[in-house]
């Protein structure tokens, strides 16, 4: 079929249109960025009060005994691998295989929630609280954005988990999927920073 | 199933009445409560903000008369000094965040579509999402009054005094929590804006053919996208040392006060530039109007709102001047306030050379747009001075900085949007308002501001502070001090005269047809009020003013408003490259719709019981929102998300 015209100096052709929401044409992906800005900029405020702290008090601010990888590595790994999961499950959905897609999304929820796990883990293992001073308390409250955000992505995955279960997507009709996936990412890479933050640099001074 | 099924060429047509009909059915609200409550219209959202915006304003002006009265002479004993607080605090946080911003919204969201040459914005069940939320979150601040406990700190909220030893009702929650919940409703409006602005235009409108106004507002969205999350935070952390013993602002523990004020101006130095950008916007695109003639450097303007935007970002500690940071600091940010004041400039050059250049029509719109540059100039000149250290350490703290702030705030917000609102009355509702009304609404509005105001610099370089329910009599504040409160009750005589005239011209205004002003962008190609769709066909854009072109040489080709896509198979937009604005897919819009009052309720209902500690209600809140959330996401097949629906 050939393009339309519409005006009459004929500068302007139309072809063929996607209609709906299709991949970086929906409106959905290009909001899910504007969500991401802001809520990375949320991360840097976080850790500019962190920061802010350390650099007014120096090394008597954080604790004596410095934080420790023994949860907070393997939980990165996993946090990581989790990511590769959705990753990997969005490619096979795009390509068809529902089967691909939802143990691609299992797989990141389940992983997601051993991330949960070892921070809850971590929390209760340490010597001090929210209220005992200001290392404390920055850091429950900045790993505490984290988590909330890591049970948000959560939720996101189990929901595609049952859309795409239902059968509400094919390989063009897929958009919801990919902006649930890149929102898990989002917060994959947020953790990096929080963790590069709490556990690595002290080590740098 | 395969891409190619989701895929159709839009047919192009002529404007006929049964395309019309047809569209109308499409896009009409349904009448009724449901309507009312779903309706998604950015024309009706857009006036509901205006409107609401309006009455904080009359809300904020009330306090401020009655804080002029206690401060008319010497010694007065007319309220409390605790009740005085609450007042200039929440006549701050009503102006700078409840008027100035959500006014701005109103305009961008009636308009923008229409600028665009679209058919609503990018999300609008966001759209409308973020009105009910802005409309709860002031109500819910406004709701301390009913118990006496307004928040009491100016609206910049210093620590320690916000702290719980030194603030222990719940003055402080209602603010901490409010900036929160109102939070949302920017976040979610500066989104739409951005969204909308990168995809949904007409096809031809180049990112170089827009209208001023539309970037200004696209920089300030941007702008609340990075900033916003800092005041919200600032105020999360907050009502967490208040409720569960955190030490982010409390020295004691550890804390420090300073981390507020860092949090807090690195929002609020941004925001300044955020609730006048989109106004100095409205200005370049509407004194031209006057002038008969485009806006003098276009170009030059825009690049300067986009500059003012970035730097904006980098002088927050020229509020912090006399608290004691190190010498370097103050240096560099006084070195980056006074560089800001140059593309601010630029606009100011660029109306004046249109209005040198151009063949003025005197308005009440054209005045309020002429006197909008006179106090932009007055107010920048005030801001240079507080700009520099030895300056700023003298003044800081006093009234001259209040003149300074109501210089930008009353002069480039409100003036704006006062010429703003004489110009598009009559597009949103098919009447002018009327002229004669208007010139002494007008003069009385800007007499007594400058009555007021003026004199105000002199009180501060008397020395008069900050925030004082009163002063003895020995000090020679008096007489400038009545004059101010006889300038405030002339400015507020002048407001009514504005609502009086809109009363007025609503029933007997002359009828306006859809271009009174021959002006020449897209909005006023459409009839006065437009019908719910906008446009019949998506109009192509070939110039800056596409209802100029018969007499400006700038178009490359002709713009074409009566032949487009039809796009008339349900509620459809088009979406357009970035760039260029080059057709690039159609996007199925949603119906009216309930989930976004719902939402707000739900959020309503949470923040209600944060703030009373019911800790269960506050679950029960939260999954609601958890679930209206879901609700509303849920993929559709008529919004073209879910598999199925071939399209030809
Ligand atoms: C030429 C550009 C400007 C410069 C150089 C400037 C500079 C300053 C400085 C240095 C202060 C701090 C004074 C003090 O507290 O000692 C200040 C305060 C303030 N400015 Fe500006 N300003 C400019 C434009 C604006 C604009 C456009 C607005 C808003 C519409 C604005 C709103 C405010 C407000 C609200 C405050 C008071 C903050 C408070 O309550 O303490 N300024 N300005
Ligand atoms: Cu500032």
């Amino acid at each position: 079929m050939s393009d339309a015209a519409i005006d009459r100096s004929g500068t302007l052709e139309v072809g063929r249109l996607a209609v709906g929401s299709i991949g970086h044409h929906a409106g959905g992906w290009w909001g899910m960025m504007t969500l991401i800005a802001t809520e990375g900029f949320l991360f840097v405020y976080l850790e500019f009060s962190y920061y802010y702290f350390a650099s007014h008090y120096g090394r008597e601010w954080l604790p004596s005994e410095l934080p420790s990888f023994r949860l907070s590595g393997p939980g990165t790994v996993i946090l990581i691998l989790s990511s590769v999961a959705a990753w990997w499950g969005e490619r096979g959905g795009k390509s068809g295989s529902r089967l691909k897609l939802l143990a691609g999304l299992f797989i990141a929820l389940v992983l997601g929630v051993v991330f949960v796990a070892l921070q809850l883990r971590e929390w209760s293992d340490k010597p001090f609280t929210l209220a005992s001073h200001s290392y404390a308390s920055t850091y429950f409250v900045v790993t505490g954005f984290h988590m909330a955000h890591v049970i948000a992505g959560l939720l996101a995955l189990a929901v595609l988990i049952l859309w795409s279960g239902l059968g509400y997507f094919d390989r063009a009709r897929f958009a919801p999927v990919s902006i649930g996936i890149v929102y898990w990412h989002f917060v994959d890479v947020v953790w990096l920073t929080v963790f590069v933050a709490f556990y690595v640099t002290p080590y740098l001074r | 199933m395969a891409v190619e099924q989701y895929e159709k060429i839009p047919s192009a047509v002529v404007v006929s009445e049964e395309l019309r009909r047809r569209l109308h059915r499409i896009w009409e609200t349904r009448p009724g409560l449901f309507g009312w409550i779903a309706t998604v219209d950015h024309k009706t959202i857009g006036i509901r903000y205006i409107v609401t915006a309006f009455a904080f304003l009359v809300a904020g002006g009330i306090e401020a008369l009655i804080m002029r009265i206690q401060l008319a002479g010497p010694e007065q004993r007319l309220i409390s000094p605790e009740a005085y607080n609450q007042l200039f605090s929440m006549h701050g946080i009503t102006m700078i965040f409840l008027y100035a911003l959500p006014i701005l919204s109103g305009f961008s969201n009636y308009l923008f579509p229409l600028l665009l040459g679209t058919r609503d914005m990018a999300f609008p069940r966001l759209n409308a999402f973020s009105y009910w939320v802005y409309l709860a979150s002031g109500l819910f601040m406004y709701a301390s009054f009913l118990i006496g406990q307004a928040p009491n700190d100016g609206w910049f909220n210093y620590a320690p005094y916000s702290l719980k030893p030194f603030n222990p009702g719940l003055n402080m929650d209602f603010y901490a929590l409010g900036m929160v919940f109102f939070g949302i409703s920017t976040t979610v409006g500066a989104a739409n804006f951005v969204v909308t602005f990168l995809r949904n235009r007409a096809p031809g409108m180049s990112i170089n053919r827009l209208p001023i106004m539309v970037w200004g507002t696209m920089t300030i969205s941007v702008g609340i996208l990075l900033a916003n999350p800092a005041v919200s935070l600032a105020f999360f952390l907050l009502w967490m040392d208040r409720q569960f013993g955190t030490h982010f602002y409390d020295t004691a523990g550890g804390g420090k006060p300073l981390l507020w004020q860092h949090l807090f101006w690195i929002f609020a130095h941004p925001w300044v530039y955020i609730i006048v950008l989109p106004a100095m916007g409205m200005v370049s695109d509407a004194l031209p109007v006057f002038c008969r003639r485009p806006l003098v450097a276009y170009t030059l303007v825009i690049l300067g709102t986009i500059t003012t935007m970035v730097l904006g970002f980098g002088v927050w500690v020229h509020h912090m001047f006399a608290t004691g940071i190190p010498f370097l600091a103050t240096s560099f940010f006084s070195g980056a306030s006074f560089i800001i004041t140059i593309p601010s400039a630029i606009a100011v050059f660029a109306w004046i050379a249109t209005i040198w250049t151009g063949r003025v029509v005197v308005t009440t719109a054209f005045l309020y747009f002429a006197s909008f540059i006179a106090m932009f100039t007055i107010g920048g000149v005030s801001g240079v001075m507080t700009a520099s250290v030895p300056a700023d350490l003298q003044l800081h703290d006093t009234y001259f900085v209040v003149a300074h702030i109501h210089y930008v705030l009353i002069g480039i917000n409100l003036f704006g949007v006062l010429g703003a609102v004489y110009f598009w009355f009559p597009k949103m509702t098919g009447r002018m308002l009327g002229e004669r009304l208007g010139r002494w609404n007008f003069w009385i509005t800007f007499f007594g501001f400058n009555l007021a105001f003026l004199p105000m610099h002199w009180t501060g370089l008397l020395g008069m502070p900050r925030r004082i329910y009163t002063y003895p009599e020995n000090v020679g504040w008096t007489s400038v001090n009545l004059t101010t409160t006889i300038g405030a009750f002339i400015l507020a005589v002048g407001i009514l005269l504005l609502f009086i005239n809109v009363l007025v011209s609503l029933r007997r205004g002359a009828v306006a047809g859809p271009n009174p002003w021959d002006a020449p962008t897209l909005e006023w190609a459409v009839s006065s009020p437009p019908p719910p769709y906008n446009f019949a066909v998506i109009p192509v854009v070939a110039s800056r003013h596409p209802l100029w072109e018969d007499r400006l040489e700038e178009a490359s080709g002709r713009s074409s408003i009566d032949r487009g896509l039809a796009l008339d198979h349900g509620k459809e937009i088009l979406a357009t490259s970035v760039i260029d604005a080059r057709p690039d897919a159609v996007l199925k819009m949603p119906d009216d719709n309930p989930w976004p009052f719902v939402l707000t309720l739900a959020l309503s209902v949470l923040f209600t019981a944060l703030l009373l500690h019911w800790w269960i209600v506050a679950g029960a809140g939260a999954a609601a929102c958890v679930l209206a959330i879901l609700i509303w996401l849920w993929p559709r097949a008529e919004l073209g998300q879910k598999e199925g629906a071939a399209y030809e």
